[in-house]
């Protein structure tokens, strides 16, 4: 393999260490928790909204994420193997036809709805490793 | 107060990639690859009237090597390298023949000047060799868009001064960037990744040095971070 491959591969594993990035599509809606450093303390402040893009690939992704903040739509990109991304929640499923969903920009209200969608297989075996992940977390502190 | 010049080493360029740091930002490095960078020779003052190590580095086909230097390479028992540099150093700083030089020669957080011929661009106009403005879009002027305006004066002085900057040849031109800073380093691959932008396309060699401006930090080995003759033997022997 082309060593810069295998460097931005051990780079995406080491910045995702102790951290599960969820499946996720354009249409999907994400509460992204951000780490936010304030003077001295550092919290975790959430960004809900539709996912309507992503881009890139490998280390490089990244993926915008939009919602109607008092009003005003605001978008946001992020780098999907960013530290400062304290964890990525996929709220609800939704149903696109195509990858840029670009044109809500344009929409406000009803039709900018976007319908749900069913898992898929692999978001099905995801959410029930995750599960028993949190039940394997809650067995060992019931064991304590 | 001098501090006595360490060796550099040669080194490929292998690309550029990010990494991040704790805080999210970006960081862009380029990744830069010691293969096989070995002494293939001692320059002494008593001998040659300056003091230097001659390092080689790559692999090169015997039947692609000149003879006078495959005799060298023979002399030093080293195998035939594809590029050959001498680095001027300190007389205490001299190294063995035969020493492998590692990566962990620099240290994370170093100062670095790096030095390549950089990327060809062919006949250039003054605004992208240059820097030059141009001429207006509009106002009359015609076809001349890019081009340099004015080259001098009137009758006096007549002529147009030498130097004058002008559309010509752009790149393969060697280069040094100085003040990189280096980000990580990987012993055991012999990978050195240097914050941004190194002069040279990919696979070409680039001279990595100590930066002239910054002094060399406590950590770094003296004279050299290397691998006796004896070891790189029976590593390439295996």
């Amino acid at each position: 393999m082309n060593i810069i491959e295998q460097l931005s591969r051990e780079e995406t594993a080491r910045v995702t260490e102790g951290k599960r990035i969820p499946l996720f599509q354009p249409g999907d809606t994400l509460r992204v928790n951000v780490r936010i450093k304030d003077g001295e303390r550092e919290r975790v402040q959430a960004y809900e909204g539709v996912c309507i893009a992503r881009s890139g690939g490998g280390l490089n992704e990244s993926f915008t994420v939009r919602k109607i903040s008092f009003g005003e739509g605001v978008e946001r990109v992020f780098p999907l193997y960013s530290p400062v991304l304290a964890s990525i929640e996929v709220v609800r499923r939704g149903k696109a036809r195509r990858a840029k969903l670009y044109y809500l920009r344009d929409r406000r209200g009803k039709s900018a709805r976007i319908a749900e969608r069913a898992a898929s297989r692999a978001e099905q075996e995801e959410a029930s490793e995750v599960a028993a992940e949190r039940a394997a977390a809650k067995a060992a502190k019931a064991a304590d | 107060m001098t501090v006595s010049r360490r060796t550099g080493v040669l080194a490929k360029k292998m690309g550029m990639m990010r990494v991040f740091a704790e805080d999210g930002a970006h960081v862009p490095v380029t990744v830069l690859s010691l293969e096989g960078c070995q002494v293939t020779g001692q320059r002494t003052a008593e001998r040659d009237g300056y003091t230097a190590v001659q390092l080689g580095a790559g692999r090169a086909k015997a039947k692609n090597t000149p003879k006078p230097q495959r005799g060298q390479f023979a002399k030093a028992n080293v195998e035939a390298k594809s590029r050959v540099v001498e680095f001027r150093v300190a007389e205490d700083m001299l190294l063995p023949v035969g020493a492998e030089i590692t990566a962990d020669h620099f240290v994370p957080g170093q100062k670095i000047d790096v030095t390549g011929t950089t990327v060809g661009k062919g006949f250039a106009g003054a605004m992208k060799r240059w820097n030059f403005g141009g001429l207006r879009a509009s106002h009359g002027v015609s076809v001349s868009h890019r081009s340099h305006g004015s080259t001098g004066q009137r009758q006096d002085p007549g002529k147009v001064f030498k130097n004058k900057k002008m559309a010509g040849h752009l790149g393969v031109e060697r280069v040094t960037t100085q003040n990189l800073e280096v980000v990580r380093v990987d012993a055991e691959r012999g990978l050195i990744l240097v914050r941004g932008a190194v002069p040279g396309s990919d696979d070409g060699w680039v001279e990595v040095r100590d930066a002239v401006k910054v002094a060399r930090p406590d950590g770094a080995a003296v004279p050299a971070a290397f691998r006796a003759a004896g070891a790189a033997q029976t590593e390439t022997a295996e």
